[in-house]
Order: structure tokens, then sequence, then C-alpha cells
């Protein structure tokens, strides 16, 4: 592999994290915020690998099997929060939960 | 060739990113979500994380955004977000410098360190091998050096389980969300016990 | 049998809080009897201590207690210092107060609060007894500050008469006023000598730097012009006569203003070492002072008013002695005094009691054959205080001429003008109250009628301002036994009381000799002998005998008009206090207030601004907790860059 790519992917991760990160801050949506979280995720799923690749190391691999158990629980129970919120109020948006302000 | 591998999935996956964040239906966000998790996969299987690239296709696209349309579609998902208006102030503009910064950080970072960014001594715990498969090599690496995270996670992932079931239990009177109160500590009409039904049970 | 000396202020503070919360019940006149015979006791007990005293070395013994304020390097016990100088003083503290509280049986038959006047007298026995024993400044300062208050209490004792309430206050708060010196002079002494006990510092005062020195007992010294009444924190006294005539005496002539000059003498060693201008100051303080007052005194018509002002001016016959070095003379004229001037209040209360509350002179005269005993004791202390030999006074008023003369032959002279003075204006008094025309009674009225159109000075305190025709027809009469008793032994102390110090030879100066552990070091020793000793006696009695004569030609011959000698400006005490009310009411006012408002503004402005500034910038701050998760998603995101950006300035590529 050239030495280029590696940072090409590199790149990608932090533009590909950047675009999930801004997203997440704008979209109103709780599912689609969920999405958001998801493309932050695999973002840095990209980057462990690419450094697993770049110091020749099993571990980078590893850790993103990991990240993926992980992301998987959260977005399980994020699910139940979002429909346990819908029930209440449909249409629900993550606005709509601010009785804890200062 | 990687490189062309590459340039092409860079583009689906940023396309999809795009998507994923500019959609109006939120369906087409998942949908774009999917194309981005594929080009992630694909860029796995050039990287020679084979086993997570299927992981990739089997676990993030075929359940978790599986399970969220089950959602999208159990709850109306087709209502779609208006984008004119922004209920924070300076949400937006915050969002996008805060964004930029960062990108140019990292980018700024990659760009001048190159190589020398990867500080760390190689092949600490074990080297790629081309000669056994990638899986038998990490399959021996979560069942040796990382047991205890193997195991752990075995026990979070039950627990993720347990809890997604008494969240989305459905309680005996459904009440709707109040609006906002007028009074921060007096809560109008609603009493206390009313938060506890929610998580309860 | 010294241990016992803990007795001696045990048994007032025990008679104190018995009749503190029974004595109601106990009522008149056992409550009387209590107070007296606890006091009696400590009396006793003194004697006692005073005979094992001779064994102990040095004549001293220190007897402590128990730890009274542990903090760090700094520790006060509770300890008293038996020594010649605290002996001496607690035997006729002790002695005269057993006397006074016998009197006070029979002067205050009768009054509503009975037992609560001995109450305040036994604490205040209490409080002077821990003055004079107290082995450090702190018990002596607690004791300073408990006379004062008991001097406060038993001032104002009738205060249903608002004069009575702001007598008391007067000589409390300007009492206070010396206090903030003594205070002072505490904290400098433990800052210069790391204790405040006096068998600690008073023996490394040689040592001590001059400046030093000079501070602690300058500052000791204003402490005793407020509790002794020197110029200019004597107003208080004569405003002080409002209280009962046994409080006048205990307090206001034998041991409370005597605080001051025991305070002094017992710190020699500093006094010493300081810059020689201060015992100067002290010296003409208290020449001035017994100057001043004696002339108020010869102007004034109310009996106690005439009385307070002479203590005033003896008491600075006492400081003339400290500041000439005379330490022990300024003892022995404390004792001559406590005698004569106690036997002199307590026979004044016996006039005033015989015609009922009276206490103007114009309106007294020919009382000796109505009241005889305590004319004759009267009599006697009148002798005494003038200095007629062979009376006590007149010995210990010329050991302080002799220690006058040896400073400064213009002090001297101004101390024998003194003393014609005092025997001026005694005589006056003897001459108006006990010989002469009888001015009570129907034949009074005319005289009156005459001297009020004429007299100018002002009276505030007299409680019998009804007119003579109330009177006519009422008979002066002679006191009960109780009161006539300590009179008696008083006079034969004033009488005999000389012998303590009589300057012919060494061996009869038993109180030079006594005190000589504790100020020997520091006394001028004159050495006085033969010839200049016989001139300083002769010229003492002479200038006695010219004052009585002079009194007597003006008073009873009427050979010049007394309007002429009483000058509105003597009775009106030379308007020093009325300066001082002036200057308090008016000038010193704004100054008080300027400093209140300084607390007001800027300290309370200060702590109230920083709570307001607390309070508006936890409202703004209040914002950020906006309730959007969106919002705290942002700040985490600024939050990265942010650490993000830290951490690039510190790498390097």
């Amino acid at each position: 592999m050239g030495t280029n790519l590696p940072l090409a992917y590199l790149m990608l991760s932090a533009i590909l994290f950047v675009i999930g990160g801004v997203g997440l801050l704008i979209r109103r949506n709780p599912l689609v915020m969920i999405m958001c979280v998801e493309l932050m995720l695999n973002a840095v799923n990209l980057t462990f690998v690419t450094f697993g690749k770049m110091l020749n190391d099993i571990s980078g691999q590893v850790i993103v099997f990991f990240v993926m158990v992980v992301a998987a629980a959260e977005v399980v129970i994020g699910l139940g929060l979002i429909v346990a919120v819908a029930r209440r109020k449909p249409g629900a948006s993550a606005d709509d939960l601010r009785t804890l302000r200062g | 060739m990687e490189t062309a591998v590459f340039l092409v999935c860079a583009l689906i996956v940023l396309a999809g990113g795009l998507g994923v964040v500019g959609s109006r239906n939120p369906v087409h966000s998942a949908l774009s979500l999917i194309a981005t998790l594929f080009g992630i996969a694909v860029l796995f299987l050039n990287l020679g994380a084979q086993l997570l690239a299927v992981v990739q296709v089997i676990v993030y696209t075929g359940a978790i955004v599986v399970l969220i349309l089950f959602v999208m579609m159990l709850l109306g998902g087709d209502n779609e977000e208006e984008f004119d208006i922004e209920p924070i102030a300076g949400q937006r503009m915050l969002a996008g410098l805060v964004g930029l910064l960062f990108l140019g950080a990292m980018l700024a970072i990659i760009v001048v360190g190159k190589e020398s960014i990867v500080t760390g001594s190689r092949s600490v715990t074990q080297a790629i091998s081309t000669s056994t498969s990638n899986i038998s090599q990490i399959g021996r690496e979560l069942f040796t050096t990382y047991v205890f995270a193997l195991e752990i996670t075995a026990g979070l992932l039950t627990i993720a389980v347990v809890g997604a079931v008494v969240l989305a239990r459905r309680p005996k009177d459904l009440q709707p969300l109040p609006d906002e109160p007028e009074s921060l500590t007096d809560m109008g009409d609603v009493p206390l016990t009313l938060m506890h039904e929610e998580t309860g049970h | 049998m010294v241990e016992l000396v803990w007795l001696i202020p045990a048994l007032p503070l025990a008679g104190f809080l018995l009749l503190l919360f029974f004595g109601n019940r106990i009522g008149e006149p056992r409550a009387g009897w209590i107070g007296t015979s606890a006091v009696a006791l400590s009396f006793v007990v003194a004697v006692i201590s005073f005979i094992g005293l001779w064994g102990q070395p040095d004549h001293t013994y220190e007897l402590k207690l128990f730890e009274w304020i542990p903090a760090g390097n700094f520790s006060v016990d509770i300890g008293f210092l038996l020594d010649p100088l605290s002996m001496a003083m607690v035997l006729f503290v002790t002695g005269i107060a057993s006397m006074i509280h016998l009197y006070s049986i029979g002067y205050m038959h009768g009054d509503s609060r009975f037992p609560r006047f001995f109450t305040y007298l036994n604490l205040f026995v209490f409080s002077m007894l821990i003055l004079v024993l107290g082995d450090n400044l702190v018990l002596t300062f607690l004791g300073w500050e408990g006379v004062g208050v008991c001097s406060y209490f038993l001032i104002s004792f009738w205060f249903e008469k608002d004069e009575n309430a702001k007598a008391g206050k007067k000589a409390f708060i300007t009492n206070r006023v010396g206090d903030w010196g003594f205070m002072v002079a505490i904290f400098m002494t433990f800052f210069a000598f790391g204790t405040v006990k006096y068998s600690e510092f008073l023996p490394m005062s040689p040592g001590l730097a001059q400046s030093t020195a000079t501070f602690i007992a300058f500052m000791l010294f204003i402490g005793a012009i407020g509790k002794s009444a020197q110029i200019p924190l004597f107003i208080w006294l004569p405003d002080a006569m409002a209280g009962p005539t046994p409080v006048s005496a205990l307090i206001h002539a034998a041991t409370m203003v005597t605080a001051g000059v025991y305070l002094m003498v017992r710190v020699n060693p500093v006094l010493a070492a300081s810059a020689s201008w201060l015992p100067w100051l002290i010296a003409i303080i208290g020449c001035a002072t017994a100057l001043i007052a004696a002339t108020i005194a010869l102007a004034q018509q109310d009996i106690k008013k005439v009385l307070a002002y002479s203590t005033v001016s003896q008491l600075g016959y006492m400081f003339l002695a400290i500041g000439a070095g005379g330490y022990s003379a300024a003892i022995f004229h404390m004792i001559t005094h406590a005698f004569f001037k106690a036997l002199l209040f307590l026979g004044a209360g016996s006039v005033i009691h015989g015609t009922h509350e009276e206490q103007d002179m114009r309106r007294m005269g020919a009382l000796r054959k109505l009241m005889p005993v305590t004319a004759i004791t009267f009599i006697i202390g009148w002798l005494a205080i003038s200095g007629v030999p062979p009376f006590s006074g007149f010995w210990s008023k010329d050991d302080i001429l002799a220690y006058a003369l040896h400073k400064s032959p213009i002090l001297y002279a101004f101390g024998l003008l003194t003393a014609l003075l005092t025997a001026f204006y005694m005589s006056r008094l003897v001459f108006r109250v006990f010989y002469g025309d009888a001015r009570w009674g129907e034949s009074a009225e005319g005289e009156l009628a005459n001297l009020d159109a004429h007299d100018t000075s002002a009276h505030s305190d007299d409680g019998a301002d009804s007119h003579a025709d109330v009177h006519a027809g009422f008979m002066p009469h002679e006191s009960k036994w109780p009161m006539l008793v300590p009179l008696i032994v008083l006079a034969f102390f004033a009488v005999v009381a000389g012998v303590l110090n009589l300057p012919f030879t060494e061996n009869l100066e038993f109180l030079n000799r006594w005190l000589e552990p504790v100020v020997g070091a520091n006394q001028v020793h004159l050495g006085l002998g033969g010839v200049q000793l016989t001139i300083e006696l002769v010229a003492s009695t002479l200038v006695a005998l010219f004052g009585i004569f002079l009194a007597y030609s003006v008073y009873l011959k009427n050979k010049v008009d007394p309007r002429r000698i009483e000058l509105p400006f003597f009775a009106n005490g030379w308007y020093i206090d009325k300066a001082i009310t002036d200057f308090m009411g008016g000038a010193g006012r704004k100054g008080f207030e300027l400093i209140a408002m300084f607390d007001n503004v800027v300290i309370d402005g200060t702590v109230n601004r920083i709570g307001r500034a607390t309070r508006g910038g936890a409202a703004r701050l209040r914002t950020i907790e906006s309730g959007y998760v969106r919002w705290y998603a942002l700040m985490i995101g600024i939050g990265a860059v942010l650490m993000l950006a830290f951490v690039l300035t510190q790498v390097s590529f």
C-alpha cells in the first residue's frame, strides 16, 4: 500500500466523522440523530482499522469488533427510549424534552 | 487498483453521509445510511479486514438499520422535519463552526504529520498475518488477549436486551407528555408520581 | 496557711452567687449579714495568709488554680500572686469592704432592693480581689472590667431616676475609653515578651527596648487615667455620686479608683525601662489633677461632690508619687486615703441619712451637737485628710511631697499649694456642716432665699429640692449602730495608720521595707534625715494649719465673702466636662458617624455587592442550561475543539 493511501483513509474518516457530528447537532428527529451517531461510529471504525494496518497490528480490528457490539447495544436502548417517549407524545422531537433547564 | 476502489467507495460513503444529514424524509436518511455502511464494508475489505466487512453488513446494515426502519414505521416515520425553523438561537452557525474547526484541525494533523502521526510501536499485540485467515486470527485474539472484554461485552448485550424490554413496556395508563410547565418547580396538576410510572413497574 | 489564698476571692463569690439566686427569699436584713460575713471572713483569711506569707521567700507566694486560655504559645492561667503589694491591698480592701457592708445594713434599711445591693457589693469585692490577686495582666483586666461593671450596677442602683442611670452609663463608658489603652498594652506585652504573667515578664523588663516599654507603660497609664479618674477622664467620678453613699465610699474612694495606682505600681519595672518623659508626664498629670480638682472642690455645694473631687485630687497625689519614683509612697497614701476617705464618705452618708436625704451644704449646719459620733469621726477624718500631724494623712502626704521635691521643686510647690487647698475646702465642709448656724428648718428660709438669688452654680443630683418648709419641724438625728461602728473603726485607723511608714529612721519605714521585693529596685531612695526632713515636716504642718485658718476666717468669721472664692469657673469643673460633651456631641459625633458610614458603605457594601454580583453572574450563567439536548451536544463539541486546539499547541511535528 502506498504511503499516501492510509492517510487518505484517515482523511475520509475525519470528514465522515464531522458530517455525522454536524448532523447530530442540526437534526431534530431522534431517529435521524441515531443514524448520525452511527455515521460517527463508522468513521471511528475505519480509523481503527487503518491504524491497525499502519501499525501492522491485529488489535485494531479486534477493537472495531467491540465497537460494533457496543454500538448495537446502544442503538437498542436508544430506540427503546424513543418508543417510550413517542408513545406519550406522538411526533416528539429532541427539542421537546427540555424540562431539566436552569 | 486499491486506490481506485478507495476513491469510488469514498464517494459513496460521503454521498451517503450527506444524504443522512440532509434528507428531509427520515426513510431517505435510512437508505443513505445503508449506502454509507456498504461503502465502509468495502473499504474494510480493501484494508484486509474481511471479518469486519462481513460483520458490518450483517450486524450494522442488516440488523441496526433495519431496526431503525422498524421503529420509524412503528412511529409514523414519514413526518418530515421542518428545516426552516431552528428553535435554538445560534445552533446552526455554531455547529457549522465547530465542524469546520474540527475538520480543519484533523486534516491539518494528517497532512502535516504524514507517517509520523502513527507513533506507537509496531505489532504490539499480534501482527496481521497473511498466512492464517483473518477470522481465526481475530478469534484467537478475542479469546486470549481480550477475553475479559469479550465476556463483559456479552453481559452488556444481555443488559441491553433486558433494558430495552423494560423501556418499551406499555404502561397501564397512557397519558401524553405534559406541555412545558409555566413554573419550573410546580408542574401544575401533573403529580410527580407520573414520572415514576414512565420507567417503573 | 498561705495556700488558703484562693479562699479570699472565693468567699465573696460564694456570697454573690448565694444572694443572686436566693437573695429575694432571704430578704432584709439577713441578706446584708450574709454579704457582710462573706467579706469579713475573706478578711480573716487575708490576715491568716498574711501571717503565712512572712515565712515565704521574698514574701511571695504563687498559686495556680487551673489553665484558663490555652492557645498555642499563649497561655493564661487562673492563678494568684500573693506578694507584698497584693497582700497589702487585699488586707485593706477586705477590711474596709467589710466595714462598708456593715454600714450598708443600716444605710439601705427599708430599700425595696436591699438584697440586690449586697449581691452587687459582693460581686464587686470579688472582682476587686481578682484584680489585685491575679498573677497575669489578663486576670487583672478581668477584675478591672468586673469592677467597672459593678460600678455601673451600683451607681445606677436607683435607676428609677434618669440621672442615676445616666451617671452609671457615663462611668462605664468613660472607663471603657481607658480600657482600650489597657487592652492595647496587653497585646503589646504579649508581643514583646510572649507572656503576660507578672512573675515571667517583669524580671525581663530591664532588657526591653525603650520604645516598647514606653508604649506599654503609656497604654497602661491611659487605662489608669480612666479607672482612677485623672484628667481628662475624671468626669465620671462626680456624677457617680448619684449612687448610694456606701457605694461612693467603697468604690469611688477606697478600692476601684485605686486600681489604676495598683496597676502602675505593679508594672514599675516596665515603667523604669521606659523613656524618661513618661514618668514626667505621669507626675505632671497627677499634679495637675490634684490641683485642678482641689480648686473645683472648694466651689461645690453638695457634700458628696466635694468629697468626690477630693478623691480625684488625692488620686492625683498618688500618681504624682508614681511619676516621681516613690511607689511605696503612693501605696502608703492609698492606704491612708482609703481609711480616711471611706470614713468621710460614710460620715457624709450618716449626715445625709440624719438630715433626711439632704445633701446640699447650704441647708445644713450646727449638726455637731445633734450627731456627736458622726461629728467626732468626721472631724478625725477631716484632720487626717488636711494633713495635720499626727494623723495618718500627714505622714503619707508628706512622703509624697518629699519625692516630688526630689523630682522637681515646681512640682513640690504645686503639691504644697494643693495641700493648702485641701485643708481649706475640707475645713469649709466641716464648718458648714457641723458648726455655724443651723440652716435647716424654719430659720433656713430667709437665708436660703438670699443664697438662691445669687447662686450660680448648678446642681443636678440632690434629691431634696423640696422647699425648706417641708422640713420645718424636723430634727436631724444620729444614726444607728450598724452605721456608727464602721465610722469608729475607720476613725481609729485614720489616726494610727501613719505608723506604717514613719520617715524618721529606716527601721520605722515598715511599708517601704515590706514593699522592697516589689518596687525596691526602681524606687528612688531619698535618704532623708535630720534638717531637711524637719523642714519639710514643719512646712507641711504650717500649710495645713494655714488652710484651716483661712477657711475659719471665711466661713465662720465671715471676713471674706465666700462668693469671691467659690468662682463659677471652679464650680463648673473648669468646664472640662462641658467641653468633652460638646466635642463628643458635635465634632466628635461627626467623626464617629463617618466611621459608622465607612462600616456601612464600604464593608457592608462590599459584601452586599459581592453577593449581588454572584446572583447576577449566576442568572446569566443559567442561560447555558437551556434544557435542549442539542445545545448540550454543541457545548461538548465546542469543548472538544478547544481541547484539540490546546493539544495542538503542545505537539511538535
